[in-house]
C-alpha cells in the first residue's frame, strides 16, 4: 500500500476500486450537512414564519396553505441556489485546474462577459422578457466561448494561450458592455446591472426544474472526467504519457465547464465570484495540492444558498444575491488567507 | 533588428501618434498649423484642449504600462493587471463614497478620493498578503487583492444599485477617459507618478534575479523582500495616480507588457523601456480613434483601448513563439 502522506480509505466493488481521502470526505460531509441546514432554515423563513418541523409536515400535507408557501414559492429558489452553486463551484474548479491558475474561472474563456453582452443587447435594443434575456445570454455566452476556443486553437489549445486570448476577447466585450451601459437609459442600465451581478429573485419551478435537470446531467458527466483532469494538472506531456488523450479531454472539460456556467447564467444571470472562491476555499479546507471537484461543488452550493438567505432575509433591503456572494465569499477568503499564515508560523 | 533600433522606431511612432493626437478631432488641424499655429481658434483648441489631453494620455499611458509590467513580473501571473492589488476596486469604492455619501460631483473632487482609495486598499492587501510572514508571497498577494477587491466591489454595487444618482455618476466615471481633464488635474499627481517611475527603475535589475526564484535571487545578492515592497509601492503610486486622473482604464497595463516581453525577451530593464514607449502609443491611438469613430461625438478612451489592443494581442499570441511568465 502506498503512503500518500494523508489518511485514505479504500473501497473495492468488483473491478472498481476507489481511494478516498479522509479529510476531503469529512469536509464534503460537513459542507453537505451545513448546506442542508441552511436550506431548511431558508424554507422556514419569510413573512410567514414556520418551524423546521412545520416545514416537514407542510411538504407532506398537500392540502395545507403552508404547502403552497413552502413547496410552490420557497423551494424552487432554495433548490436553485443549491444546484446553481454546485455548478459554479465545479466549473470554477475545472478552469483553475486546467490552467493551473488560481485566478482562472469560467470568465477567462469569456463566457460570463459574452452572456452579459447578449443579455444587454436584448435589454437595451429589444427590451426583453425573462425568456428573451435568458436566450440572449445563452447565445452570447456560447458564441464567445466558441470564439475564444477557436482563436486559441493552434494544433491544440495550450493553457497560456487560452488565458491570453480569453483576456483579449473578454476585455473587448467588457468595453462594449460599458459603452452599451453609457448609451442606455438610466432605468434600463440599472436593471441590466442587477441582472449582470446575478439574482435569484425571479426563480420559480420553471427555472429551477429545467436548470436542475440540465446541471444534474452535467455533474454526472463530470465524474468520469475528474481523473483526466488530475492528470492534466501534471502537464500535457506527463498526462499523455499516462494514457490521457489530451486534446479531447481538455475540450470535453472546457465544454463541461462552459455548459455548467451557461445553465446558471441563463437562469439567474452571471452570479460572480462563486466559481473563483469555491475552488480556492475548498482547496484550503481539504488541504489538497490541486483544486478538487467534489468539495468545490459542495462549497459552491453552501455559499450560494447561505448568501441567498442573507440577501433575502438578513439585509434591510433585499439585494441581488451576487452582491452578497462577493462580499461574504471575499471576506471569508481574506480570513482564510490570514488564518492560514498564522497556522504555519 | 536590434533592441535599440526597435526602441528608436517605437519612439518615432510615439511622436507621430502625439502629433496625430494634437491634429485630429472634431475640428481637424493641418500638420503645419500644429507646429506653428497662426489661427486664433486653432491656437486655443491646441492650448486648452488637445495639448493637455495629449499630455494626460502620455502620462497615464506610461504609468499604466509600467505598473502592469511590474505587477506581472512580481506575480508571474499573465492574468495580473495593475488593478489586481486592489487599486481599481479601492478607487471605485472611494469615488462611490464621494458621490453617494458626500455628494461630490466634480472630477477634481473625485481625484483625491480615488487616489486615497487606491493607496489605502493596496496597503491593506499587502498587509493581508504578508500576514504573519517576513515577505508577501505573490500568490497570496494576488488572492488577497482579488478577495478584497471583490468585497469592495460588492459594497460599491450595493451602494450604487440603491442610489440612482450614484449609479449614474459611477457608470460614467468607470468608463475611463482622458478628455476634459486638463493639466490642473495632472500637476498634483505628477510627483507621485515620478516617484513611482524612479522606484520602477530601481526594481528592474533585482526583478531579473527574482525571476530565478527567491533562493537564487538571495544568493545573487538581491534583496527579495525589499524589492517586493518597492515594486508594490511603485505599482500603487503609478496605477493609483493613473486611475485618479483618468478613471479605471483597463487592458493597457495587461496587454502592453506581454507584447513588450515577446519583443525583448525576459530582461525586465528592456521590458520596462519598451513598455514606457508602447503603452502611451496604444492609449493615444485609442483616444484618437475614439474621437474619429462617432464624429462629432466621442467614445471614452477606456472603452476603445480594448478594441484597438485585443486584435493585436490575439494575432501576436497566434503567430509568435511566445514566452510565458
Amino acid at each position: 500500500m502506498i503512503d500518500f502522506g494523508r489518511r485514505t480509505l479504500w473501497a473495492r466493488l468488483g473491478p472498481v476500486s476507489l481511494r478516498l481521502d479522509v479529510r476531503s470526505l469529512a469536509v464534503c460531509a460537513v459542507l453537505a450537512a451545513l448546506s442542508l441546514s441552511v436550506a431548511l432554515v431558508a424554507l422556514a423563513s419569510g413573512d410567514f414564519r414556520l418551524s423546521v418541523s412545520e416545514v416537514v409536515s407542510a411538504v407532506l400535507d398537500r392540502q395545507s396553505f403552508a404547502h403552497t408557501i413552502v413547496v410552490d414559492w420557497r423551494m424552487p429558489r432554495v433548490l436553485a441556489a443549491l444546484v446553481f452553486g454546485a455548478a459554479l463551484g465545479v466549473s470554477g474548479a475545472i478552469f483553475q485546474s486546467l490552467t493551473r491558475n488560481p485566478l482562472a474561472s469560467p470568465d477567462i474563456i469569456g463566457f460570463s462577459t459574452g452572456a452579459y453582452t447578449g443579455a444587454l443587447l436584448v435589454m437595451v435594443l429589444a427590451g426583453g422578457s425573462y425568456l428573451r434575456v435568458a436566450g440572449g445570454a445563452l447565445a452570447g455566452g456560447l458564441a464567445t466561448a466558441a470564439l475564444v476556443y477557436l482563436l486559441a486553437y493552434r494544433r491544440g489549445v495550450q493553457g497560456f494561450r487560452l488565458i491570453i486570448v480569453g483576456i483579449a476577447v473578454a476585455a473587448t466585450l467588457n468595453s462594449f458592455n460599458t459603452w452599451l451601459m453609457l448609451t442606455a437609459d438610466l432605468e434600463v442600465a440599472m436593471a441590466a446591472a442587477t441582472w449582470g451581478i446575478g439574482s435569484l429573485n425571479d426563480t420559480g419551478w420553471a427555472q429551477a426544474g429545467l436548470g436542475g435537470v440540465v446541471i444534474g446531467v452535467l455533474l454526472l458527466v463530470a465524474v468520469p472526467l475528474a481523473r483526466p483532469l488530475r492528470q492534466l494538472e501534471l502537464g500535457d506531456d506527463a498526462a499523455r504519457a499516462r494514457g490521457v488523450a489530451v486534446e479531447p479531454a481538455r475540450l470535453a472539460l472546457v465544454a463541461l465547464g462552459v455548459a455548467l456556467t451557461a445553465a446558471v447564467s441563463a437562469a439567474a444571470g452571471p452570479i460572480v465570484f462563486v466559481a473563483l472562491a469555491a475552488g480556492q476555499i475548498s482547496r484550503r479546507l481539504t488541504r489538497t495540492a490541486g483544486v478538487a471537484l467534489a468539495p468545490a461543488a459542495f462549497l459552491g452550493a453552501l455559499m450560494l444558498c447561505a448568501c441567498d438567505y442573507v440577501a433575502q432575509h438578513v439585509l434591510p433591503t433585499p439585494l441581488p444575491v451576487g452582491v452578497v456572494t462577493v462580499v461574504l465569499g471575499g471576506g471569508y477568503l481574506i480570513w482564510l488567507l490570514i488564518h492560514e499564515s498564522r497556522r504555519r508560523l | 533588428m536590434s533592441k535599440t533600433a526597435g526602441l528608436v522606431a517605437a519612439l518615432v511612432l510615439l511622436v507621430v501618434v502625439v502629433l496625430a493626437s494634437i491634429a485630429i478631432g472634431a475640428r481637424d488641424i493641418p500638420l503645419p498649423a500644429v507646429l506653428h499655429p497662426t489661427d486664433v481658434t486653432e491656437r486655443l483648441i491646441i492650448r486648452d484642449l488637445r495639448f493637455p489631453r495629449t499630455v494626460v494620455g502620455l502620462i497615464v499611458g506610461i504609468a499604466l504600462g509600467v505598473s502592469g509590467a511590474l505587477i506581472q513580473a512580481l506575480t508571474r501571473n499573465p492574468l495580473a493587471d495593475p488593478g489586481i492589488l486592489g487599486v481599481g476596486p479601492g478607487a471605485a469604492f472611494f469615488v462611490a463614497l464621494a458621490v453617494g455619501v458626500f455628494g461630490i460631483g466634480s472630477i477634481t473632487g473625485y481625484l483625491w478620493f480615488a487616489f486615497a482609495g487606491a493607496l489605502v486598499v493596496t496597503v491593506v492587501v499587502y498587509v493581508i498578503g504578508a500576514a504573519g510572514r517576513r515577505t508577501a508571497d505573490p500568490v497570496r498577494l494576488v488572492l488577497a487583492g482579488v478577495a478584497l477587491g471583490a468585497v469592495l466591489g460588492g459594497i460599491t454595487a450595493a451602494m450604487t444599485l440603491l442610489d440612482p444618482v450614484a449609479f449614474d455618476a459611477m457608470r460614467f466615471w468607470s468608463a475611463g477617459t482622458i478628455a476634459d481633464r486638463g493639466l490642473a488635474v495632472v500637476w498634483p499627481v505628477l510627483p507621485f507618478l515620478a516617484i513611482g517611475l524612479i522606484l520602477a527603475a530601481i526594481a528592474a535589475a533585482p526583478l531579473n534575479a527574482i525571476a530565478l526564484g527567491d533562493d537564487a535571487a538571495s544568493a545573487l545578492g538581491a534583496h527579495v523582500t525589499r524589492t517586493r515592497v518597492v515594486v508594490v509601492a511603485a505599482v500603487t503610486l503609478l496605477a493609483g495616480g493613473a486611475t485618479a486622473i483618468a478613471g479605471p482604464i483597463g487592458f493597457v497595463g495587461l496587454m502592453v507588457p506581454h507584447v513588450a516581453r515577446w519583443i525583448t525577451g525576459p530582461d525586465q530593464r528592456w521590458i520596462l523601456a519598451y513598455t514606457t514607449v508602447l503603452a502611451p502609443i496604444l492609449l493615444l491611438t485609442a483616444d484618437v480613434l475614439g474621437r474619429v469613430v462617432m464624429r462629432p461625438g466621442e467614445i471614452p478612451v477606456g472603452i476603445v483601448t480594448a478594441f484597438v489592443g485585443a486584435p493585436v494581442l490575439i494575432v501576436l499570441i497566434r503567430r509568435t513563439r511566445v514566452s510565458g511568465l
